[in-house]
């Protein structure tokens, strides 16, 4: 019943291919979390700033952003846009579906973290005869960086795992298409997947511990 | 000079204020007192704009404050003002706490900021207290630190919004000492307050507010010794 026999040399000769793939990994999710904070303040100050039209497209976003599958997104991306003659390639197409992926999630962080500031802060901001844009970037921005973090971190967790996705659009260069495609050719899905496994628990860990150890440095009161 | 002249306010249907009248001079040191909704806290946030108001006009040396031509942030600057609550930036420092808006606002360069800001907790109480984060301090240490992060601005008036109302008893104290030695320096002031005792002993003239209206205005000695209006009468009577 239980006859398979491990190969785990051979799985693991490959692992500097694997590492290589996982760098592209850890590449894509950085590059979706720095593109998916700068369009998630777009976000926030689109919702903040009273015009319907902005708010509006806002909300759409963060709605569909979090409540359709990544997998959606990324395809979309890709062979979505490719119907209208927009080809992007795998790389890109994983990127911009992460990024919008991450944006929707960031922006509804951002909102809960903008709630939990009172607002007889930015009033004390104000009565100091400050303008309601230096209010804002020096007295409300860093506190709600700072109530966000923590669910930033997780978004970047995420991020790094939903990479994993670019495999559906033929993603090869990243640690899940390499793994895909050693065991497309070796069928020891077992050995290749367990190993690409660890390495993504690896580098999610290491992200967790680097933010963590950012947190402490940053904020200290 | 503060020139309050028949200033109407209204929170939807509810009048909070009637058509206030009220000079206040350069060097005044002028206490509110009167029963919670009377309007006095609204007034103080009229004054710095804060808050519109429906008719009449606030001039503050001779400064129209809610025309639309006024640069309401520069004029803010002359006028400092605390709140009941501390409202500390909990971000920053203490020291960096008096000197975000003396940079921002005046432009001061970091060295000046700081130097005034040292020069300004010192004035309260804090000098010890530079690198502390307001989180980790008393309410009253609190207060004290808005209060030199409003005078760090070089204000000509101060406006104190019941600032010892959300403080423990044993804090009180503290708040009223600076305030009373504000008081003895010369600067103008406004202060909305419940401290009769404190009202009694700072006040050039003392203004007892009723349902929007100004009921009394008059030295301490004749508002606290005669009080004229039956409205103050009452109130007194209750507060004593």
């Amino acid at each position: 019943m239980f006859s398979y026999t491990f190969h785990w040399n051979q799985a693991l000769k490959a692992l500097p291919q694997m590492l290589d793939g996982a760098l592209v990994t850890l590449q894509v999710a950085l590059l979706s979390m720095v593109i998916g904070l700068a369009l998630a303040l777009a976000l926030t100050a689109c919702r903040l700033s009273g015009n319907r039209i902005l708010g509006g497209f806002a909300t759409a976003w963060v709605e569909i952003a979090r409540n359709t599958p990544a997998l959606f997104q990324i395809y979309m991306a890709h062979f979505g846009l490719g119907n209208f003659g927009i080809h992007l390639s795998p790389y890109t197409a994983l990127l911009a579906g992460i990024a919008f992926n991450n944006a929707g999630y960031l922006a509804e962080n951002f909102r809960g973290a903008l709630k939990a500031i009172p607002d007889t802060q930015t009033r004390a901001g104000r009565s100091l005869g400050m303008t309601p844009v230096q209010a804002f970037r020096y007295i409300v921005l860093p506190q709600m960086l700072r109530i966000a973090f923590l669910p930033v971190t997780n978004q970047m967790v995420w991020a790094i795992l939903m990479t994993s996705l670019g495999v559906t659009v033929g993603m090869n260069t990243d640690l899940a298409g390499i793994t895909q495609e050693l065991n497309a050719r070796s069928f020891r899905t077992f050995e290749f997947f367990a190993i690409a496994a660890v390495i993504y628990y690896l580098i999610a860990k290491a992200v967790t511990l680097a933010a963590r150890l950012l947190a402490a440095r940053m904020f200290r009161y | 000079m503060i020139e309050i002249q028949n200033v109407r306010k209204s929170f939807g249907s509810l009048e909070v204020l009637k058509g206030i009248d009220l000079t206040v001079n350069k060097g005044e040191v002028l206490t509110i007192i009167g029963g919670s909704g009377s309007g006095k806290s609204t007034l103080l946030t009229c004054i710095n704009g804060l808050e519109p108001i429906d008719a009449g006009r606030i001039l503050v040396d001779g400064t129209e404050v809610h025309a639309k031509s006024t640069n309401l942030n520069k004029l803010r600057s002359k006028l400092g003002i605390v709140f009941q609550q501390f409202n500390a930036f909990p971000h920053l420092t203490v020291l960096e706490n008096v000197m975000l808006a003396p940079r921002k606002v005046l432009g001061l360069s970091k060295e000046k900021a700081e130097e005034n800001a040292v020069k300004q907790l010192t004035h309260v109480g804090l000098g010890e207290k530079l690198g502390v984060y307001p989180t980790r301090m008393s309410g009253g240490q609190q207060q004290r630190m808005a209060i030199a992060r409003a005078l760090a601005m070089s204000p000509e008036y101060m406006l104190f919004d019941e600032v010892t109302s959300a403080l423990d008893p044993q804090l009180v104290g503290e708040v009223l000492d600076t305030l009373r030695m504000l008081a003895s320096e010369g600067m103008t002031m406004i202060c909305v307050t419940h401290e009769m005792k404190f009202a009694r002993e700072v006040s050039d003239r003392v203004a007892f507010f009723h349902k929007g209206v100004m009921a009394e205005i008059a030295a301490p000695e004749a508002l606290f010794g005669a009080p004229k209006d039956p409205e103050l009468q009452k109130f007194l009577a209750a507060t004593h």
